[in-house]
């Protein structure tokens, strides 16, 4: 029979239930799909730029920062495996002036035609007169080549001329014409590879070679071949390898962001819950009818299961049309990393994928389904004798929970705490999470009637009456709160972990910015560095009492990894300046290390361990004497003093300076003077205290979308409440109207009602901050551990969770009395009347 | 002793209610019989203190009430009225004891002072050692009779009973109207019975038929 007027028109009967279940899985999809789009289209771009540098490349060589022996490319042509071979010096150029940087790569244009035609430079004609475009303009050493985004960016066309650092000195250049094969989205410049060698200081030096393999050469076979025939440090990769890496680095921030997403769909299964499980109570009698003239328990189950589907099914579909306008508005407000720095100056397209549009539809689909499902399963098992009996609500609010398996999910969140992750996602943690909050709402019934039961038996009639329908239904309670305590249970573990997060980041800048000024030639790794000289200039200056030199590399440890950075500075040999974790295992001979968390989980490094490190093209022993806390990195660094670096490898450059002030020496001035030792804009000066509030800044905007998703879900776990004590005080009319009959005035009504969403509330926020309390410390230490390999300190912001969980109560309790004035109408009074 | 003169209700601009006068003294027990839509519901709100009545009287020992606020019509209500509804409306979340007892709640009695009367009650409508049971165990007839406890328990000088066995079978019903009239006189206090059945009536010291044109009888 078709019961769909039945069923589903029931949607249409209780609209505001119904409207606030839909808006919350609306918000839930949008939210999800606004984040997966961004990301699609920011990776999209970037694995797009990447395939067009690489072109028909089958593999890369890919070394430090600094380059390897470009003797090795004459190796590797030579090859019987290699039919093409492509050199590359590719730096990262300061702009004069600016903090801004341009991709510059060094290619030879009669190899590059070969291998990666996409980047072929094209000269323009020049306004000097000659008759067309100068074809040797490629290979001139003061030839420069952008990309349309390069010169759109930089506000600079063809015949003008470009500023670009090196050192602390100006190198400036001509553009002489565009790269029409490259991506329009794609900022790049190209140059002749010896022009690149000469004025980037990377005279016989590769930082990378593209190779074409011979035909039927298997490109692993080939891989491993000629890897064995390189020195430490320098590896042989698919191109695919850095795309993967991006998405590597990317995917534990984008996974997180995509659960807070997730928060907002759960909040809404849960309005979908409370909404059907009070629309069950108040249908019961006619579901006792309908299974009294044949309808079969599957049938009745089926049928609630579909509404709860079909609001999910409505939200999803509103909600991937609102999340592709909003990935739209994200990507123009926060970039493609919404905020989190790994694509920086990619300018993706948003892209309709139909498939993972129709999986979010599916996800709201799932998040109704599952709303409704525990509801409609007890429907169909009471039976329609005592469904029709009157005074049975009671027992059909659910009654005392799942006491009993609400625990052993609680347990088995601590067990789930041990799985490792996989492919760097945290699925215990997730997974622990997930019995935190299912395992927290199965004893919710029992706590609340704990609580009732330790209320006082005394006192106005309202709060007794409150106090006993929390004892005696407490099924109503999780009806209530539990979207509340979702909500709240996800807002407090987000608001522990990143206050814990903050503070220790806080904590942390104090520790590694301990001089007065700090000096650099450009960001680091880039084009801008000290060479000698300038570094004698700057010990020299007055006011300035002792400066502490740092060198930045990058070093290739495993294939398929990130570089790791390498840091070359004084330090101690105890390490008591660094941010220290764990103990300090001092070495024997060899140069000692300080590795960062990330390279304990990446790289299974451990303190007392002795590793070779590739440098200067060779592996040298070290040995690792600690562990350090660093928050910039998640790729892992290591930290080696300046003196062995340079005894090591030669290299006397430094990228930064840190500079402690003479006594009585202003910083301002001191300041003042160092600038000046440089060209102007070669050198940039930052305090402390600026470097502190900047980072901070990038913190906030960081956690942003984080911010505005728990705000959103604890919006929608209140208004949960709202429209769950609406829909009950609707049912209940005729209780208030008794209650007027004996004399309790509309105001002792309120009273009770504000009580009993108090109490609700209350039982839901406490549930909640325990639960939140919890899952902040899985973020904490499961989590964020194994996502971004950093720990954190906890630090639990007491007052302002207080402040939230007392102004989360006061709210309900409102709610409860809003939703309950139509109901204590004086025609309410008359309700008791079965004829009215 | 209830006294109610010449009362008058009309309703957009039609007569439901035209001079009805009654007056009843303590211990009568007298049942409302009358068609459907004659205004036996919107009497019985007059006498119960929920509607205004456009003209007429209506005084309870000599407290005229037709005029009172809505705070004091509750306070009436509270201190010397009872009711009894057709359906039953025992609130779920209470055990039989603290449903008899609410009405003492209301008046500020806690702990025993309200827990002994309602024992007293329960006991006296055959109830006694079910106190701490919980409604959804009760049939019908035992659930009105928890009603008809809790209507009486604060000592109402008036109780209203609305199709009491309108829910139950004959059977059950003859016993609660039998217990109703029981405590009703018991106690002393004036009982109005409106009912559809004649069988219902019966029970009652006096019927009155409330038409068109008044209270006969």
């Amino acid at each position: 029979m078709s019961l769909a007027p039945v069923f589903v028109g029931s949607l249409a009967r209780r609209r505001v239930a119904t409207l606030f279940s839909f808006a919350a899985v609306v918000l839930g999809v949008a939210l999800g799909m606004g984040v997966h789009a961004v990301h699609e289209a920011a990776l999209s771009e970037f694995g797009r730029g990447l395939r067009a540098m690489a072109g028909e490349a089958d593999l890369q060589v890919v070394g430090p920062r600094a380059g390897f022996d470009e003797g090795l490319y004459a190796l590797l042509a030579a090859r019987p495996e290699v039919a093409e071979a492509s050199p590359v010096v590719e730096v990262d150029a300061k702009l004069v002036g600016k903090e801004e940087t341009l991709q510059v790569l060094g290619l030879d244009p009669l190899a590059l035609a070969r291998v990666t035609p996409a980047l072929l430079a094209r000269p323009a004609a020049m306004p000097e007169g000659s008759a067309g475009p100068d074809r040797f303009a490629v290979l001139a050493e003061d030839r420069i080549f952008l990309s349309a985004a390069a010169q759109t960016a930089l506000g600079v066309k063809t015949s003008d001329r470009l500023r670009l650092q090196v050192g602390t000195q100006d190198l400036t250049l001509l553009v002489a014409g565009d790269l029409p094969g490259v991506s329009e989205q794609r900022r790049l410049a190209v140059m002749d590879i010896a022009a690149v060698q000469q004025h980037f200081a990377r005279l016989g030096r590769l930082t990378r070679i593209d190779l074409r393999l011979a035909e039927a050469v298997p490109p692993e076979a080939a891989q491993a071949q000629l890897q064995a025939l390189l020195p430490a440090g320098v590896l042989v990769e698919a191109p695919q390898a850095t795309e993967d890496q991006a998405a590597n680095l990317s995917r534990a921030y984008r996974v997180n962001l995509t659960l807070l997403a997730a928060m907002a769909l759960l909040t809404g299964g849960f309005l979908v819950f409370s909404a059907q499980a009070l629309s069950v109570v108040r249908r019961h009698t006619e579901f006792a009818f309908l299974r009294a003239i044949g309808l079969s328990r599957r049938s009745l189950f089926a049928w609630l299961v579909t509404e709860g589907a079909l609001v999910g099914l409505a939200g999803g579909l509103v909600g991937v049309a609102l999340g592709h306008g909003l990935a739209w508005g994200l990507l123009t407000v926060l970039g493609g990393d919404l905020g989190a720095g790994y694509f920086s100056g990619l300018q993706p397209q948003l892209q309709f994928q139909p498939g993972v549009t129709a999986l979010y539809v599916l996800l709201g689909v799932l998040a109704g389904a599952a709303g409704a499902w525990l509801p409609a399963r007890e429907a169909a098992r009471v039976s329609p004798a005592q469904a029709l009996k009157a005074g049975n609500e009671v027992a059909l609010l659910g009654g005392h929970g799942h006491p009993g398996l609400g625990a052993t999910l609680l347990a088995a969140s601590l067990a789930a705490c041990w799985i490792p992750p996989v492919n760097g996602i945290p699925l215990g943690g997730y997974l622990a999470i997930a019995c935190l909050l299912a395992g927290g709402l199965m004893v919710l019934p029992a706590a609340a009637a704990g609580i009732a039961w330790l209320l006082p038996q005394r006192g106005p009639v309202p709060a007794r009456l409150a106090a006993a329908r929390l004892g005696a239904a407490p099924g109503h309670a999780v009806v209530a709160a539990a979207g509340v305590l979702t909500s709240v249970a996800l807002a407090s573990a987000m608001a522990i972990m990143v206050a814990s997060f903050r503070d220790s980041v806080d904590q942390w800048l104090g520790q590694v910015l301990p001089a007065d000024l700090y000096l650099r030639a450009g960001p680091a790794q880039i084009s801008g560095y000290l060479d000698a000289d300038m570094q004698a200039r700057i010990s020299a200056v007055p006011g300035v009492g002792r400066v502490s030199f740092t060198r930045h590399e990058g070093l290739r440890l495993a294939p398929g990894q990130a570089p790791v950075a390498l840091i070359a500075r004084p330090v101690s040999p105890d390490g008591s300046e660094l941010p220290l974790v764990g103990t300090v295992q001092p070495g024997g001979s060899e140069p000692a290390i300080w590795i960062s968390e990330a390279m304990q989980d990446l790289y299974g490094w451990r303190p007392g361990q002795r590793v070779d490190l590739p440098l200067a093209g060779r592996p040298v022993p070290v040995h690792v004497a600690g562990v350090w806390r660093d928050y910039s990195r998640q790729t892992g660094a290591v930290m080696i003093n300046l003196a062995a670096y340079r005894r090591l490898t030669g290299d006397p450059v430094a990228n930064d300076a840190a500079v402690t002030l003479a006594q009585g020496a202003l910083a301002n001035r001191v300041a003042e003077a160092l600038t000046a030792t440089g060209d102007p804009g070669a050198l940039t000066i930052a305090y402390p205290g600026e470097i502190r509030a900047i980072s901070l800044r990038i913190f906030d905007r960081t956690f942003a979308v984080t911010y505005l998703l728990e705000a959103v879900a604890v919006l929608i776990g209140l208004a949960g409440v709202a429209a769950s004590f609406a829909a009950l005080a609707a049912a209940r009319r005729p209780e208030f109207g008794m209650l007027r009959h004996l004399g309790l005035t509309r105001r002792q009504i309120g009273w009770m009602l504000a009580q009993e969403g108090a109490l609700a509330a209350g039982v839901g926020v406490l549930g909640g901050l325990l639960a939140g309390g919890a899952i902040g410390l899985v973020l904490i230490e499961v989590v964020n551990r194994q996502s971004f390999h950093w720990s954190m300190d906890l630090h639990v912001p007491v007052g302002s969770l207080s402040l939230f969980a007392s102004g989360l109560v006061a709210l309900a309790a409102l709610a409860a009395v809003l939703a309950g004035r139509q109901a204590m109408r004086q025609d309410a009074v008359l309700a008791v009347r079965e004829d009215w | 002793m209830l006294d109610i003169e010449n009362l008058s209700r009309s309703f957009n601009g039609r007569a439901v209610l035209r001079g009805i006068s009654l007056r009843l003294k303590p211990g009568e027990y007298v049942a409302i019989t009358g068609e459907s839509g004659v205004g036996k519901s919107t009497l019985l709100n007059l006498i119960a203190g929920l509607d205004r009545p456009d003209s007429g009287r209506l005084a309870l020992d000599g407290t005229d009430y037709a005029d009172l606020n809505e705070d004091a019509l509750t306070r009436l209500r509270r201190d010397r009225l009872g009711f009894v509804f057709q359906a039953f409306h025992i609130l779920p979340h209470l055990s039989l004891l603290q449903n008899v007892a609410l009405p003492l709640w209301l008046k500020g009695r806690q702990g025993a002072a309200a827990d002994r009367p309602a024992q007293q009650l329960l006991e006296a409508v055959g109830l006694g050692d079910r106190a701490g049971s919980w409604p959804r165990e009760l049939s019908g007839g035992e659930m009105q009779r928890v009603a008809i406890a809790r209507a009486l328990v604060h000592g109402p000088r008036l109780v209203l009973a609305d199709e009491p066995t309108g829910n139950l079978d004959p059977a059950n019903g003859a016993k609660v109207l039998t217990l109703l009239g029981e405590r009703i006189r018991g106690a002393g206090a004036i009982g109005i019975l409106v009912t559809h059945s004649r069988e219902a009536a019966a029970g009652a010291d006096r019927v009155l038929r409330l038409t068109s044109e008044g209270l006969i009888g």
